[in-house]
């Protein structure tokens, strides 16, 4: 059997068409293939969230899914949410910076991608909302209490004493 | 880790999934929402020769009420339908609250996005969610092979550790949701460290209540404690022909956690602890279901 298969499926609006082996994982294949290394890739088994990414909208582990499942499909990674240039950020991305969202910054584009679908469905979330949101993901710095006032931020909402 | 190599089918019909999952034997493994097999390949935990992902296989994911011509039927689930998708239905709010319930304690959205109903149910780890709701629900679940089809009682389903009575060459294609009687009420309870994580116990409670209040049916079943679903017939027995008081509960609760589980210590809670959970999780469970029953007259 030809060990490879062939995959096209669109990312950040690029229409990309390779040629990989079946076990190739999305994550991999969005970072090594693609050259779109703001996609993490942390414990490899679900657990830490930092490869999540879209697919047709929706927030997915890209490490628990093949490249070849791809195929056909749309796929948002974080460096789809600025407008490219990396001059302007998108609104979340601004709210994190401001607020102080990230430390080293290794969970970020997983907690970005997590919480854009998120906040398309609770564009007014309260603190327990946005912290049962981020339960997938994991900030080893401990920088949770800065995440959820960047949010807070994002949304229009004043920061709570505690955040 | 990365997964070792295999062969890898797109089936777009089950007839076609069934013919290569027949063909390849016990070294093919179907391919669901992947969020439980990929792990387990990403560590070589699992080295599957070949895998049929299913995920093409469109005529698997639907929700729908069968009407069985006796006044409201089953919810009959495909089972490739996304766990996302059973979380947002109208139709499983009104048909299985129960199932409804338990959804959003399902691991993490991103989770649910890929992960299916069938899937989880085949998959049958202990601590998983959906087995127990179904085992409360008395679902029943069609299986097809390449040679016929069948339908198996949630209570016959479970045989263990990570084990069922699927053969191989056999899909779980199915899962059907009988309505619930008139009177009756559901609740699902479990807890974990942090929402989302694996629950230390979770129960799932079904009480059906005659017209003065009293209990003609109970059925709770437990996550976490055991191989497999738990069935607590215990605390079943004692709701038997009662009708609902503090005492009630507490005798169940202690049924329960004394007599119908025998759960294991791990790293995560020890067993005592896990049996104080279970009697204080059944306890507000039975009085959520008990009250919801009573809620509930048609």
């Amino acid at each position: 059997m030809d060990p490879h298969a062939n995959v096209e499926v669109t990312v950040n609006g690029v229409r990309h068409r390779r040629a990989v082996e079946p076990r190739l994982l999305l994550s991999d294949f969005l970072r090594h293939e693609l050259g779109l290394t703001g996609t993490h890739v942390g414990c490899e088994h679900g657990v830490c969230g930092a490869c999540t990414v879209l697919l047709d909208g929706d927030a997915v582990r890209s490490c628990l899914m093949f490249a070849v499942q791809a195929d056909g499909h749309d796929v948002t990674t974080v460096e789809g949410l600025s407008d490219g240039s990396g001059e302007t950020l998108h609104p979340l991305q601004a709210a994190f910076r401001e607020a102080h969202g990230l430390q080293c910054g290794f969970c970020t584009p997983g907690v970005l991608m997590t919480l854009v679908p998120f906040l398309r469905e609770h564009p007014d979330p309260d603190e327990r909302q946005i912290r049962e949101a981020l339960s997938g993901n994991l900030c080893r710095c401990t920088g949770y209490q800065n995440i959820v006032a960047a949010v807070r931020l994002a949304c229009g909402a004043p920061s709570s004493p505690r955040a | 880790m990365k997964p070792a190599p295999f062969d890898y089918f797109t089936p777009a019909t089950l007839d076609e999934a069934l013919a290569l999952l027949a063909e390849h034997g016990a070294d093919a493994k179907p391919l669901a929402g992947g969020q439980s097999l990929i792990p387990a390949m990403n560590f070589r935990l699992a080295r599957p020769a070949a895998l049929v992902d299913l995920n093409r296989v469109g005529e698997l994911s639907y929700i729908r009420s069968e009407r069985d011509g006796r006044g409201g039927g089953a919810t009959a689930i495909g089972a490739m339908t996304r766990q996302r998708a059973v979380e947002r239905s109208e139709l499983v709010a009104r048909a299985a609250p129960l199932l409804a319930e338990a959804m959003p304690s399902i691991a993490h959205p991103q989770i649910r996005n890929r992960g299916t109903v069938g899937g989880s149910i085949a998959h049958a780890d202990p601590s998983a969610e959906l087995p127990a709701v179904m085992l409360a629900l008395e679902a029943r679940f069609r299986a097809r092979s390449a040679t016929g089809e069948r339908s198996v009682p949630a209570s016959e389903f479970f045989k263990g550790l990570l084990e069922t009575a699927l053969q191989p060459g056999e899909l779980l294609v199915e899962i059907a949701v009988p309505p619930l009687l008139p009177r009756s009420g559901t609740a699902f309870l479990e807890l974990a460290r942090r929402h989302g994580d694996y629950a230390l116990v979770g129960v799932a409670a079904v009480v059906t209540l005659d017209a003065r209040g009293r209990c003609t049916a109970a059925r709770i079943t437990f996550l976490s404690v055991g191989d497999g679903p738990v069935l607590a017939t215990e605390a079943g027995k004692t709701l038997a022909g009662q009708a609902l008081s503090e005492e009630l509960l507490r005798a169940a609760a202690d049924a329960a956690a004394t007599r119908d589980v025998d759960p294991p210590s791990d790293i995560h809670a020890s067993a005592a602890y896990r049996r104080q959970l279970v009697a204080v999780l059944t306890r507000r469970a039975l009085a959520r279901a008990f009250e919801r029953a009573e809620g509930n007259p048609s």
